[in-house]
């Protein structure tokens, strides 16, 4: 069975998936930063405009992370943790004085659907890593023995020291080592 | 027929395109048994090269079976040899060919007027290496066009030698002996090289068998470190360690004599504050290449030393410490490989047994499944060091 094609194609779904969430992130980001009074009305939440603008920020340094990373994992797992903060926030606005109570709730379902992506890339990215360790593991064992040589390299040390090195490689003899 | 081909960076397919055709008398057309993945193609897969153009097909590390010659090329080859191709296209016959500098050939780059303006003067044609080196098609693929294929071959025997054992004699290996040749190695000398990769691998090997006294290797992958281990190597994880205190302490204070960089243009050095500069300005393109193991090699060698350059460069350096290096007086040699000045004499050793390059594969796999061999072997994942390719081949198998 092909195992490196089908790992390969997984793993290609999932950092997708990743980069995916990266340009989101930064959208998101960047519409809480240029728009956060019109937002804030839009949730009921007026004083809460400050806030989102902090969330742009996070949000925009999360996307960019997850873009510029040759692995990343970590800011995938901080998207997670910034989408607790959202719905927490967004939870404090889910109250009767609130006259935008029925957007605070669409609000809270579209934050939780990306939580769900956010934690299932998240896994398979941890899950993949592990994979990786594993393998790393595997690797150094079998490779300490590939010398590639027919004797132990102690022995062949200099084997080939009856190469004539081309005159225009050679070192000039003023830095050559000194003779004893 | 199926080839590995170039549609951008990063994305790398396995496509159906026509098969190639003698179009002058000193081709030939070679049948594809075996190829890999160069370290020096992920530059291409990574987008930092420039003059790739779509379609392009990847590979110049490649051997087969002649299938077809041209009219020329009779009385040096035959249908039915077994060649290993040498990536750097030679003719033979001009200046710089008759002196072995094979690499700079003055002939065989047809796009010798873009190379003229890149770099000053053209270099030789590549295959599958951008149109700067001629825009020829590559050998990660089913069959390849050989131009001046009277003198761009290195015939291997027939039996005996299996394709990995023999495939590499069309890069890496003369790479690594290139690199290690330069050095002029010396009985009492320490050899430090920067990068544990396939050509870092086989540089470990020549500047043993050369005679170095002490050699001493430089990566982050432990796997990588625990291969060039093997071959006999001191290894420095610069990941836990300061490479240049690490150097001073076994050398006495006095640093290595000689310094390898078998890293090049894509340094990936961990959180030092050069490493940072060199990415940022290279993702807002003010800079091509990340030089951090040339700048920690004119730091760290000593006075009078020799540093010798294998691994690839693109074009625009930013921060270099020349004043150190001209202020010790290093001297300073690199180029591509002149691959055919050294064949006969590697061949010669790995027939005797001195020598199997084929230590150094780890993933063996179809064309078809070439494109996601790439992206693990650029993120050195399921332990990958080095990729053979397959044409006739449908199963994968690790080594």
């Amino acid at each position: 069975m092909n195992t490196e094609g089908t790992l390969a194609g997984r793993r290609e779904e999932t950092e997708a998936l990743a980069h995916g969430l990266g340009w989101f992130s930064i959208a998101l980001g960047v519409t809480e930063l240029v728009a956060p009074h019109a937002l804030a009305r839009w949730l009921g939440m007026p004083g809460s405009a400050p806030v989102l603008q902090a969330y742009g920020v996070r949000e925009i340094a999360t996307g960019a992370g997850i873009l510029a990373s040759d692995d990343p994992t970590g800011w995938v797992w901080g998207r997670v943790g910034g989408d607790a903060l959202d719905l927490a926030t967004l939870a404090s606005g889910l109250n009767n004085d609130n006259p935008q109570k029925e957007n605070i709730a669409i609000a809270l379902g579209s934050v939780l659907a990306v939580t769900l992506l956010d934690l299932a890339c998240a896994s398979a990215l941890s899950s993949r890593n592990e994979q990786w360790r594993a393998a790393r593991t595997r690797a150094q064992h079998a490779y300490g023995r590939r010398s590639g040589f027919k004797y132990p390299p102690e022995q062949m040390r200099g084997a080939a020291r009856d190469f004539k090195i081309p005159h225009d490689m050679r070192t000039p003899e003023l830095l050559q080592p000194l003779k004893r | 027929m199926k080839a590995l081909c170039w549609h951008g960076s990063k994305d790398i397919r396995c496509d159906e395109i026509p098969d190639p055709r003698i179009e002058h008398p000193r081709d030939a057309i070679v049948k594809v048994t075996s190829c890999a993945i160069c370290g020096s193609d992920l530059h291409l897969y990574d987008g930092y090269m420039p003059g790739m153009e779509n379609g392009d097909v990847m590979g110049h590390e490649f051997m087969g079976e002649v299938v077809e010659i041209g009219s020329a090329c009779k009385g040096t080859l035959k249908v039915g040899d077994r060649v290993v191709v040498p990536f750097t296209i030679f003719c033979g016959e001009c200046e710089q060919c008759r002196r072995g500098n094979y690499s700079v050939c003055e002939h065989t780059n047809r796009n010798k007027k873009v190379a003229d303006k890149m770099f000053g003067h053209s270099t030789a044609g590549l295959f599958g290496y951008t149109h700067l080196t001629g825009g020829y098609a590559g050998g990660q693929a089913e069959y390849v066009r050989v131009p001046y294929a009277d003198k761009t071959h290195i015939k291997v025997p027939q039996n005996g030698l299996s394709d990995e054992q023999v495939l590499f004699l069309g890069d890496i290996f003369p790479t690594g002996w290139q690199a290690a040749v330069q050095c002029d190695i010396q009985p009492t000398d320490t050899v430090a090289i920067w990068g544990c990769g396939p050509v870092g691998q086989m540089t470990i090997r020549s500047t043993i068998l050369l005679g170095a006294r002490q050699v001493i290797a430089i990566d982050n992958v432990p796997e990588r470190l625990a291969m060039a281990k093997a071959g006999g190597a001191t290894t420095i994880d610069f990941e836990n360690e300061s490479v240049v205190e690490r150097l001073n302490e076994l050398t006495h204070g006095k640093g290595p004599e000689k310094c390898i960089d078998a890293v090049g243009m894509e340094a990936h050095a961990t959180a030092t504050l050069d490493s940072i500069y060199d990415k940022v300005k290279q993702t807002v393109m003010l800079e091509t290449d990340r030089p951090h193991v040339l700048r920690e090699m004119m730091y760290v060698c000593r006075p009078a030393g020799t540093l010798s350059v294998p691994g690839v460069y693109g074009g625009l350096l930013d921060k270099i410490p020349f004043g150190a290096a001209m202020n010790k007086g290093l001297t300073i040699r690199m180029g591509q490989t002149h691959v055919n000045r050294w064949t006969d004499d590697l061949l010669h050793r790995i027939q005797e047994g001195q020598i199997d390059p084929s230590f150094v594969v780890t993933h063996r796999v179809s064309l078809a499944d070439g494109p996601g061999m790439y992206k693990t072997f650029r993120d050195k994942e399921d332990g990958c060091v080095k990729v053979v390719l397959k044409p006739g081949q449908t199963q994968a198998a690790r080594a």
